[in-house]
């Protein structure tokens, strides 16, 4: 055990704990529990809005194995990380204000809400809960797995020991403090994220002698590294930048995402959220992946990619400030989760249950079934990330494409094109996601892009086709 | 929703879209037009490799200006919850 290098990361645990108990504060009076538990009473301000919306997208896969592929790939996976930068600016300003106008006018609370309220159609919003619900289960518990791991190899525990810790630290936030904790924690986390891979990255460059010789070691090793190419030269241009639609402007149709789209206050916080985002996510995205890149001279051999961060961090800094320092990838593991827990609890309570099982439940039911469908889900998750399935691997692997090759119209076209209906909605969602995964299973990478593009382009046009052939059936 | 406000919100997301193209047009062209060569040949700026510099670093840093200056100039502040009083 390393306990320099620990107290750090424990200090960082107790003040998330204490912001996650004050803002359950905020619950006890609130006179409209579901608005607040889930969408933190739509009060977000600027600053904490673009934090929560990158530290939610700036999960445990980019943030551990971000910089673990750019170690082993080189500047040409700097170079398809950042087409993460357009999310900080795109994803506000295409939902936008009319999300936002929209969504209050429905009284909505979730996606599936504004869904329903859209299309009136029970078979969109089943079938929109289910695919959260599934897809997002998964990737929340492939989430979990990888917070366990970085505590495993941080601290020297076991790994039950670990997952325990795990659980325990995002469970009694989420549940006690509900979307405000979670979007506040988020805030505080995107901070860690955003000033510890400036000082590691800083501190890499020095260890490594300056730019220059690091660049010069790479190009010793292997030129391929400081091409636009990858390793082994097998990035192509086509796809590379199909990562666009993946990593970039597809985003506005995850969940997660979207609904912190509907969580701000008022147009100046939206504004300014877009400045900050673009900038947060932007230094973000370049340094921890050039930290990857440059981690390559200084510590030659690391097989286990996600172990890059932290070894390089005790590598070059002293143990304190390393243990600052990796609270960063905590960080960004616990606030992807926090949110998903967040976001599939919503789901099952407010988009299942309240709509179909008991519409007119009191206010106190709504308030003691989230918490314990909160808590039972991180139960459940617990006990599945102990030994995960093959199915939830599998599942995890099509969890964001999957989203996105299924909402994305629907939602796009939903707020934008008055002429779209319920038919259009649920084929192009049927052909999006049946599309994916089978593109996936059976032609990876088609003409050379990532396999999320053409379900992306095909469903767009069902949607418009069937939403035309149908004009006449709905009036 | 009001005439004037449906205009501003989607002219708002059309500029989303207008700089999302341009921010792709900016990384692809250098990081392919100036990358494609053998790395022998690259030119470096700051030590970074000319390519990456140009559409990674720079390209990031144009990015964060012209949004500040886009949402500062052309977006309009307009209340969300006007719906109540107008139906």
């Amino acid at each position: 055990m390393n306990w320099e290098s620990l107290i750090p990361l424990i200090l960082f645990l107790i003040i998330i704990f204490c912001v996650g108990i004050w803002s359950g504060g905020y619950l006890k009076k609130s006179t409209s529990f579901a608005q607040d538990y889930f969408l933190g009473g739509r009060s977000l301000g600027g600053f904490v809005l673009a934090m929560t919306m990158t530290a939610t997208y700036g999960s445990a896969s980019s943030f551990i194995g971000g910089p673990g592929t750019a170690y082993n790939q080189g500047l040409g996976w700097v170079l398809l990380a950042m087409s993460q930068v357009a999310t900080g600016y795109f994803v506000l300003m295409v939902l936008g204000k009319k999300f936002a106008i929209v969504t209050r006018r429905y009284n909505a609370l979730t996606m599936v809400d504004f869904l329903k309220e859209r299309y009136r159609s029970k078979w969109v919003v089943i079938l929109s809960a289910v695919s959260i619900i599934v897809f997002l289960f998964s990737a929340m518990a492939a989430q979990w797995i990888g917070g366990a791991r970085l505590i495993e190899s941080l601290i020297g525990i076991e790994y039950t020991t670990a997952l325990f810790i795990f659980a325990v630290s995002v469970l009694i936030y989420v549940t006690v403090g509900g979307f405000r904790a979670v979007a506040l924690t988020d805030a505080i986390q995107g901070s860690v994220m955003f000033v510890g891979t400036l000082i590691l990255l800083v501190a890499v460059i020095i260890a490594g002698g300056g730019i220059p010789a690091i660049i010069a070691d790479l190009t010793a090793e292997n030129p391929n590294l400081i091409t636009p190419f990858g390793a082994e030269g097998t990035l192509t241009p086509t796809y590379v930048s199909s990562f666009w639609i993946l990593v970039g402007v597809g985003v506005v149709a995850l969940p997660q995402i979207a609904i912190r789209a509907m969580s701000y206050k008022s147009s100046q916080s939206m504004h300014r959220a877009i400045i900050i985002g673009t900038i947060v996510v932007g230094v973000i995205m370049l340094n921890m992946h050039l930290i990857g890149v440059f981690a390559r001279p200084i510590l030659p051999g690391i097989e286990v990619g996600d172990r890059v961060m932290p070894l390089i961090a005790l590598e070059v800094m002293p143990n304190w400030l390393a243990g600052i320092v990796l609270a960063a990838p905590m960080a960004a593991i616990m606030s992807t989760v926090d949110s998903l827990l967040l976001l599939v609890s919503s789901t099952i309570v407010k988009d299942v249950y309240l709509n179909y099982v008991e519409p007119k439940a009191s206010d106190m039911r709504v308030k003691r079934l989230s918490i314990a469908v909160t808590a039972l889900l991180g139960a459940v998750v617990f006990i599945m990330a102990l030994n995960p399935p093959d199915l939830i691997i599998w599942l995890n692997l099509f969890a964001f494409g999957g989203l996105e090759a299924a909402f994305i119209w629907p939602i796009v076209l939903g707020l934008y094109w008055e002429k779209g209906n319920k038919y259009g909605a649920l084929s192009s969602m049927i052909a999006g996601v049946g599309l994916y995964i089978l593109s996936d299973s059976f032609f990876p990478q088609p003409f050379g892009l990532h396999s999320v593009v053409m379900p992306i382009v095909v469903s767009f046009f069902v949607y418009i086709a069937t939403s035309l052939a149908t004009q006449k059936k709905v009036v | 929703m009001k005439k004037e406000h449906v205009k501003i919100a989607n002219r708002e997301a059309w500029i989303g879209v207008g700089l999302v193209i341009f921010n792709f047009v900016w990384w692809f062209a250098f990081a392919y037009g100036f990358g494609s060569k053998d790395p022998q040949d690259y030119t470096y700026v700051l030590g970074l490799p000319a390519w990456f510099f140009y559409s990674c670093v720079l390209g990031f840093i144009v990015m964060a200006i012209l949004v500040t200056i886009v949402v500062k100039k052309f977006f309009v502040a307009i209340p969300f919850d006007e719906e109540m009083e107008e139906k």
